[in-house]
């Protein structure tokens, strides 16, 4: 895996306590861990362990009930991004951060062609020169393994695989720092995924991306990340690095969650 | 004249006071849609419910009024707008462009410029730019906040890569003094440059939508486009058939059943002033040959 570059001994995010409840009822609690930039961290664990909640309060999505999360920004200052105004939080939502959804249909506009779904980050950020939008729209295309042909049919038209790999070029292009991934591969089926997670893995490889990937799949764990972290009920229950944890499990429930695991 | 039974104007002075307050805010934030209380009008929406509102609270007694829908003052609806304002609040009405001081339309902007102290009511069915493209209009209206404006580009982008040009004709979107994205009723784009820095005020009513909006006399109106498709007018394929101008929106009417067609001016006015002063076009002049 690579290793962490330059800039590196500074982390890229930072929770710390982290808390959220509905009334009586606890999503998660107490969460605290750093980011590095160019670090993969897969969170790991059942359905109802509190993982998308995480996730949404990391990406300021949600407000935490306690506990704070803080972000590098650019010009290397880590800010409380509770204290960022509305403005600021979504402008880094769209330049510096990506965010891939389970579903595509949450992230892409449907109706509006492929080539657009892609430049519309780039419009966002004033670009207005139409040939130059399209042109890297269908370099990222590429990249993501669209036929160029494609460019200008919606969404809407695309098997699941390539909306999901459309999602990703989205996200891409303005070149985030970060990108958070909810259950990429899910709903994908095998040979898809496999062919996901290895575009997944170069693009997070060659851009010197940071990710958080929250899945239930180990195998996408093991394939994507450098780190891993294991909830149950709302708690980190376990944290390591991902061929640690998955090949010598401390917890029971890790190594419940690992011995799940059909041998093929 | 005025009838016993109506306040002056139709509306009663309590509504246009709020009606007037929400004007005045929209002036002092142009392209900015006000929220207000819009009532129920003694016509259907879609027919210019909320540009009757806008009208009859801004209407003076010595005002002298004008109604014109699709540029044209002897249509249905103008003549019974027209007619509405004449019973309610018994001003002076008038075909002329010249002589208006207040302007109601639907659709078209007249093609005889327009001079400071006059205003120009428009009737608007969708005031929201960005309805098509984000239906929450919670979400569009944090964007118009936070003045996010990269999706109105994705429809012009859409519009390309589908057209190969910038294939919206009309509601064309406008930014009003380098701030609000502003959807400018369904007027066809040849008027957007008419919008630019016009010495006449500019007011937007939306009867069902419920929102008032503004563009102050000399206020820049530019149209949204990208680098390298800029925005155009569009030329027509032929001159007015009876006034023979060049230069003004027209109507293409067909003639009969056999393909035969002439270009007339949209606004009746204008082209019965140049037939007035001796211009004359010719039905045979039309259309231009070959005109993509």
């Amino acid at each position: 895996m690579a290793a962490p570059q330059n800039g590196a001994d500074q982390p890229l995010l930072v929770a710390d306590g982290l808390a959220k409840s509905y009334g009586r009822l606890v999503a998660c609690r107490d969460i605290s861990f750093s980011l590095y930039p160019s670090e993969v961290l897969a969170i790991v664990g059942e359905s109802g362990s509190g993982k998308s909640t995480l996730l949404q309060m990391l990406s300021a999505q949600l407000a935490p009930t306690g506990g704070r999360v803080s972000y590098r920004m650019r010009d290397g200052v880590l800010r409380d991004l509770a204290g960022l105004g509305e403005a600021e939080r979504r402008f880094l939502f769209r330049t510096d951060w990506g965010y891939v959804h389970q579903d595509p249909a949450l992230g892409l506009r449907m109706a509006v062609s492929a080539g657009a779904n892609v430049g519309e980050r780039l419009m966002a950020v004033g670009w207005n020169n139409y040939g130059r939008i399209r042109q890297t729209a269908s370099s990222w295309l590429e990249r993501v393994e669209i036929d160029i042909e494609r460019i200008d049919d919606a969404p809407r038209t695309y098997s699941g695989g390539m909306r999901q790999r459309l999602q990703i070029a989205r996200n891409l292009v303005t070149e985030p720092r970060l990108v958070f991934m909810d259950e990429p591969t899910g709903g994908l089926d095998v040979s898809v995924q496999a062919r996901l997670l290895d575009l997944m893995r170069s693009l997070v490889n060659e851009l010197g991306l940071a990710a958080i990937v929250v899945t239930h799949d180990l195998a996408v764990a093991r394939l994507l990340s450098h780190r891993v972290m294991v909830m149950k009920q709302g708690r980190v229950i376990e944290t390591g690095l991902t061929d640690q944890v998955l090949d010598d499990p401390r917890e029971p429930y890790t190594q419940l969650l690992v011995s799940s695991i059909l041998p093929p | 004249m005025n009838a016993p039974t109506y306040n002056f104007a139709y509306l009663d002075e309590q509504t246009k006071r709020m009606i007037r307050r929400a004007i005045l805010k929209a002036i002092a934030i142009p392209g900015y849609q006000v929220p207000f209380a819009s009532r129920e009008m003694p016509m259907p929406y879609g027919w210019g419910t909320g540009g009757v509102q806008v009208t009859a609270s801004i209407l003076g007694p010595d005002d002298v009024l004008k109604v014109i829908d699709q540029g044209s003052d002897d249509t249905t609806n103008a003549i019974s707008i027209r007619k509405f304002f004449a019973k309610t609040a018994g001003v002076a009405t008038t075909t002329s462009t010249e002589a208006a001081t207040v302007i109601q339309t639907r659709h078209r902007i007249p093609e005889a410029p327009l001079r400071a102290g006059q205003v120009l009511v428009y009737q608007v069915p969708i005031p929201e730019p960005l309805r098509f493209l984000e239906p929450r209009e919670t979400e569009t209206r944090r964007m118009h906040a936070l003045a996010e404006y990269g999706l109105m580009h994705v429809k012009l982008y859409e519009d390309i890569a589908r057209f190969g040009h910038i294939a919206t004709a009309y509601a064309y979107p406008v930014k009003v003094n380098a701030r609000y994205v502003m959807d400018p009723s369904p007027t066809p784009k040849f008027d957007n440059p008419k919008m630019d820095n016009c010495a006449a005020l500019q007011l937007f009513g939306a009867g069902r939508e419920k929102r008032i909006y503004a563009i102050p006399p000399y206020t820049s109106v530019v149209s949204l486009d990208f680098e390298d498709h800029p925005f155009t007018r569009y030329k027509f394929d032929a001159p007015c058939a009876l006034c023979g101008a060049e230069d003004s929106y027209l109507d293409e009417i067909v003639t009969d059943d056999k393909g035969s067609r002439m270009f007339v001016c949209s606004d009746t006015d204008f082209c019965e002033g140049r037939q007035a002063a001796g211009h004359h076009g010719s039905t045979n002049a039309a259309p231009y040959k070959g005109a993509a």
